[in-house]
């Protein structure tokens, strides 16, 4: 099976630790991993800030620098949600999805002696429609002690270019969400979006918060 | 009509900690109800699916069920108004009032008539238009307007609402206890249902086979005004129809349980024209159109005419629940009003509206016709690109789409990004990040290096 790796450009980016992690757990179960460096962006981005032109042009590079893989992984369930629903590319993969509903796996031997809160993000449980596949895989997790979020459904206020466009309204969308992420008393925060936890970890950390933001990927490849 | 900018509107009403202390209290009660009534019904998701498909059906078929509905009304005895715009749909009410030499009228909770500012023009032609809602009522004695579909004073407390009254309708007030505000409304309203002579009412259903009107309301003031004035003017929206009274046994399931948690709702009202001895003797119905056919003849905005005014989406948006409803600057706020606004007044007139969601599609998953509003939004974020003029993020998203077109523009604008962001992160748009929060400095190492040292 030929797996490739979506870093997504916010991933290869920002968070390479995110998206090396990807590659350590699947590869620690066995698989080969394969990352197409022709890639860049998958078109959500100016999919939502109302440039469906440029959006569609990204996706069909996209679709061809993809193209001969059986699956393709990504650690961004937005950009995953992304090209599935409203670009129909079906074989595109989260990987907490990819472990628990493809492989069948919701133990992937990781230790995470930590206490650690999960947000599931908007795009992760109505989009991509990921279900319990992170949460699964957090129980699993050796050492990991789980916290329920308060108000766990409720966006966090990033929305791509709304975080910009409506900062105001994205500001106390955050404020709300770190006062729940903090009153857990997690050491961190988790999530499949890295630019949902660049939003969260930004509030938190100008808040003078402990809590730290933390990509699913990292913990499982944790221990 | 141009709605004021969304980001300046919100900004203004964030400042307001009350009101968002009142909205979150609220939003948390009526949300918790409507998930556990809804939980009740096993065949929730058929009826969304039928609630759906009726309205697509009536939207598809909407000039043969209009004129099904004019001749079952005239059949019955009442009188049909079309109307193209706002202007015409007051004109008709005025005409009917001053045709029966009336300067009062009492109405009912409606935003069909919030939309048209049928009290401002009744008002110009000396008729003075008595809201009877208790929401409503407060809002015209203080001159305020509607923040939410259903509870239109959702922003105003209490003790707001004490002061209000002891001001105008009942000075002798004891208290801010909900049953002394009730009475002093009820005992205020009671005089005006009996001397009434023409009562005004919206619809939130109309049946095309038989020519009825439906409302379905909480406080029975609606009642008193649709049955005690002898003349009736009932104004609506030309999308309210539904095909057969059978199909209504699908809506009054899906509305009540969805817009305030209840199973069923107090009072459900129906007429069909007139009838001798019973009720109003005159009935006359204004069907508008205002924007409506224009949003028609889109094919994929036109669902948000499948709307039945619930009002769940409201409650579960993360941002109404942050600006309240006057920041989406009409009648409509939150979500289905950021898709219904641009279209009924021009996205040109209303740019910002489609963009105040961050798409968390909580509002697609509770509404109970399945209007998939982020898909609506997006598809309304590329009309109202297209009909402004390019602008400072016109030219920053065709450079980043230039450069994630190609490896080595992407690799060098990663390297760009990394070297800029120290000075970056003081100019809009990150300006606007950082204001509130930190932002990650970009490591030095992307993935793709990472994973070159790797192989």
């Amino acid at each position: 099976m030929r797996i490739a790796l979506f870093a997504t450009c916010v991933g290869d980016t920002m968070f390479p630790e995110a998206v090396r992690a990807t590659a350590d757990v699947l590869e620690r179960l066995g698989h080969r991993i394969e990352f197409p460096a022709e890639q860049t962006c998958c078109g959500q981005l100016h999919l939502n800030a109302g440039y469906p032109d440029e959006a569609r042009a990204l996706t069909a590079r996209f679709t061809r620098i993809f193209a001969g893989y059986d699956a393709v992984v990504s650690p961004s369930s937005s950009c995953v949600g992304t090209l599935r629903q409203h670009f129909g590319v079906a074989n595109v993969y989260e990987l907490s999805e990819l472990l628990v509903r493809r492989f069948e796996v919701d133990d992937v031997r990781a230790r995470f002696p930590h206490r650690v809160t999960y947000h599931p993000t908007c795009h992760s449980l109505r989009v991509t429609r990921v279900g319990d596949a992170a949460l699964r895989l957090l129980r699993n997790v050796r050492g990991l002690e789980l916290v329920d979020l308060p108000r766990a459904d409720e966006c966090c206020g990033f929305g791509g270019t709304f975080s910009v466009e409506n900062a105001d309204t994205s500001s106390a969308m955050l404020a709300d969400k770190c006062d729940c992420v903090e009153s857990t008393g997690a050491e961190f925060c988790t999530a499949l979006d890295g630019s949902c936890l660049l939003q969260i970890g930004g509030g938190l950390s100008r808040r003078g918060s402990r809590v730290r933001p933390l990509h699913l990927a990292e913990i499982l490849a944790a221990g | 009509m141009t709605v004021e900018s969304f980001p300046i509107a919100a900004r203004r009403e964030l400042a307001n900690a009350q009101l968002r202390a009142n909205l979150r209290a609220a939003t948390d009660t009526i949300r918790e109800k409507r998930a556990r009534t809804v939980a009740e019904v096993p065949d929730w998701q058929e009826l969304r699916d039928a609630g759906r498909a009726i309205k697509a059906d009536v939207l598809a078929r909407l000039d043969e069920y209009l004129l099904q509905f004019e001749s079952a009304v005239e059949a019955a005895g009442g009188h049909v108004h079309w109307a193209r715009d706002a202007a015409e749909a007051n004109d008709a009410v005025a005409q009917v009032a001053r045709g029966h030499g009336v300067h009062e009228v009492v109405k009912m909770k409606s935003l069909t008539t919030d939309e048209t500012r049928l009290d401002d023009a009744l008002a110009a032609h000396g008729i003075r238009a008595i809201e009877t809602d208790f929401a409503e009522l407060i809002l015209q004695l203080d001159g305020d307007w509607s923040s939410h579909i259903l509870v239109p004073a959702i922003h105003r407390n209490r003790a707001e609402i004490r002061d209000l009254f002891a001001r105008t309708i009942a000075p002798d007030i004891a208290s801010d206890d909900p049953a002394d505000l009730a009475e002093a409304a009820r005992l205020y309203l009671r005089d005006r249902f009996l001397s009434a002579e023409i009562g005004v009412s919206g619809a939130n259903f109309a049946v095309a086979e038989t020519g009825t009107i439906c409302i379905v309301e909480s406080e029975g003031n609606g009642r008193m005004c649709t049955t005690l004035p002898p003349v009736l003017v009932s104004v609506l929206g030309i999308e309210k129809l539904v095909p057969t009274f059978a199909d209504l046994e699908v809506f009054l399931q899906l509305l009540p349980r969805s817009s305030t948690g209840e199973r069923m709702n107090p009072y459900t009202s129906m007429w069909t024209g007139v009838t001798d001895g019973d009720g109003p003797r005159e009935l006359h119905i204004v069907l508008l159109d205002n924007g409506r056919t224009r949003v028609l003849r889109d094919e994929v905005g036109r669902q948000a005419l499948h709307c039945i005014r619930c009002s769940a989406c409201l409650n579960v948006c993360p941002v109404y629940v942050h600006t309240g409803g006057h920041a989406y600057g009409s009648v409509y706020p939150g979500p289905i009003g950021a898709i219904l606004t641009p279209q009924l007044v021009g996205v040109e007139n209303a740019p910002s509206l489609p963009f105040a969601s961050s798409l968390c599609g909580a509002c697609y998953e509770v509404c109970p016709v399945q209007i998939d509003i982020p898909s609506v939004l997006l598809h309304l974020r590329a009309a109202a690109m297209r009909a402004t003029a390019p602008s400072a993020k016109t030219l920053v998203l065709r450079g980043v789409a230039f450069a994630f077109g190609g490896r080595r523009r992407f690799e060098l604008a990663q390297r760009l990004g990394r070297v800029l962001q120290p000075v970056a992160t003081h100019i809009v748009p990150l300006a606007a990040w950082t204001r509130t929060r930190d932002l990650k400095r970009i490591p030095r190492q992307r993935f793709r290096d990472v994973w070159k040292a790797r192989q």
